[in-house]
């Protein structure tokens, strides 16, 4: 096992460790501090494959953006109650049953795709790396890369209207 | 074993590395506390301290020593795990920021080349980006946690004012990108020095919204709004105490001492000693004249940054918000468009 292997299985095993603990935790921003660990455990992966770009940007626009207005929220909004009221029973049952096809209809359609049964490349390629990154983003999906930016825009100009309102 | 098929002197290396740039940031950020309050008392036309050891050189080891013997409270309402979590937080981010910073070039030690950077990654700024990015973490957490309204609306103000400025920070260095093409900040330094002119000279502007942003990410006066003690007491580490409080404080000279080498890595040529050609000199002399270079303009950018706290006032929560989103960020945007439309029609592409 050399030091490559060792790290992914150290990455995976917080990575998941720190998802279901953001599911478990009582307290919400305790819960959101563990999605900051995750984050980073995911970053980490991406590393690993070389994609050091998406690495970064998924810790400044995740984690160090994204997150903060979650906490931002949570804070104002003071949710650090003892105990959340409890759901009904049946209410627990169908948010299961639900959860649980959602998965197996996620699972069924994504085992037999062909990027599952590529095997990973670790450290090679090199389309995470920044200058490829922009080639292909600028050069072949220059369209889609601008009709999302256009979205973007929008957003951001529907946001600034709500605020005008009050 | 391949696991220890490993190149362990590099490791060795690194770690011996970060420890000198830990120690130095450290020692930089002490002597920062004692070198502000000598500024301010000649500001202010005092003598500031002068008592502990000559000239007073000693103060900053009576106030760190005071700040580990007073005693440590833990308020019975907060948050225990985060409270502590706060400082250290803050403390962390502050000195990750340091691993990317080309402190010289290369030297040669004992048979191998040793490159005075901790990481030469070639997202380096963008590294430095999501750092800051996570700088608001240890105050918010620290002021959510004490269960002080002050300390939190003091945590909201801060992390608002440095996601406020972040944005036109990014984008004043948009411009500076596209004329260097590369994000990593040895490549930046280097082309400072092969080129004529450092970047100062083609991003003025650019230059003058960076420190700005740079002043209100490090919180210092005018920007020090999460640190209002007029409105909020004192600000998100009211409850803290001893040396939690201390690391709260500390961190922020830290921070300013990153921020200032990295302000003269990007804009004024890093280890760039002006009319000295360093490849004419030998490895150790070079070395030793860059540091010098990197070190004396950094120092420099330090007194501006407490000239400024001493002389100008806090500004108003609403004129903060107005300077960043209305004043910043258009005027970073206009010197982006006229970069990249010199850049465009001088072809100056890499």
């Amino acid at each position: 096992m050399g030091i490559t292997q060792l790290l992914f299985w150290i990455l995976t095993i917080l990575t998941l460790g720190s998802a279901l603990m953001v599911i478990f935790s009582k307290n919400p921003v305790h819960s959101i501090l563990w999605l900051i660990v995750t984050f980073f455990s995911i970053s980490g992966h991406y590393v690993l494959l070389n994609a050091q770009f998406l690495a970064i940007v998924n810790i400044i626009v995740y984690a160090g953006a994204i997150m903060v207005l979650f906490l931002f929220v949570v804070m104002l909004m003071n949710l650090n109650m003892p105990a959340a009221p409890l759901k009904k029973k049946w209410l627990k049952f169908a948010g299961v049953l639900s959860g649980g096809s959602l998965m197996l209809v996620l699972i069924a359609a994504l085992k037999d795709t062909e990027s599952m049964r590529r095997e990973v490349l670790m450290q090679t390629g090199d389309i995470g790396l920044i200058n490829s990154l922009g080639m292909v983003l600028f050069k072949d999906y220059i369209l889609p890369f601008e009709i999302s930016s256009v979205l973007f825009l929008s957003a951001m100009v529907g946001a600034v209207v709500i605020g005008k309102k009050t | 074993m391949t696991l220890l098929a490993f190149d362990w002197g590099f490791a060795l290396e690194k770690l011996v590395l970060i420890a000198i740039v830990i120690t130095v940031s450290l020692v930089v950020a002490m002597y920062a506390t004692y070198a502000e309050r000598k500024v301010a008392g000649f500001m202010q036309d005092r003598l500031g301290p002068n008592r502990a050891g000559p000239f007073g050189l000693l103060q900053p080891l009576a106030d760190g020593l005071k700040l580990f013997f007073k005693e440590e409270i833990i308020p019975s309402n907060s948050n225990k795990f985060l409270f502590i979590l706060g400082p250290c937080l803050a403390m962390l981010t502050a000195m990750m920021t340091s691993a990317v910073i080309p402190w010289g070039g290369k030297v040669e030690l004992g048979g191998r080349m040793v490159d005075l950077q901790v990481a030469d990654i070639n997202i380096g700024i963008l590294y430095i980006f999501g750092v800051v990015s996570l700088g608001v973490y240890g105050m918010m957490i620290g002021g959510w946690a004490s269960n002080n309204k002050y300390s939190l609306m003091a945590a909201l103000r801060g992390a608002s004012q440095a996601i406020s400025y972040e944005l036109a920070m990014g984008l004043s260095l948009i411009a500076l990108l596209m004329l260097t093409g590369s994000l990593s900040l040895r490549t930046i330094t280097e082309q400072q020095i092969q080129g004529n002119w450092w970047n100062i000279v083609y991003q003025p502007l650019g230059f003058l919204l960076f420190f700005i942003c740079a002043l209100a990410e490090c919180n210092r006066a005018p920007f020090d709004l999460p640190e209002a003690e007029s409105e909020l007491n004192m600000g998100y580490h009211q409850e803290y105490s001893s040396m939690k409080l201390g690391f709260f404080l500390f961190s922020e000279y830290i921070n300013m001492f990153i921020s200032c080498t990295i302000i003269a890595t990007l804009f004024l040529g890093g280890y760039d000693m002006p009319f000295v050609d360093e490849a004419k000199l030998s490895g150790i002399a070079a070395l030793i004249v860059g540091l010098v270079a990197l070190f004396g303009k950094t120092f420099i950018l330090i007194f501006i940054f407490m000239w400024i706290r001493w002389t100008l006032p806090r500004f108003r929560y609403d004129q903060l918000m107005n300077l960043g989103w209305k004043g910043l960020i258009p005027l970073a945007l206009f010197n982006m468009v006229i970069t990249g439309a010199i850049v465009l029609f001088t072809m100056k592409a890499h």
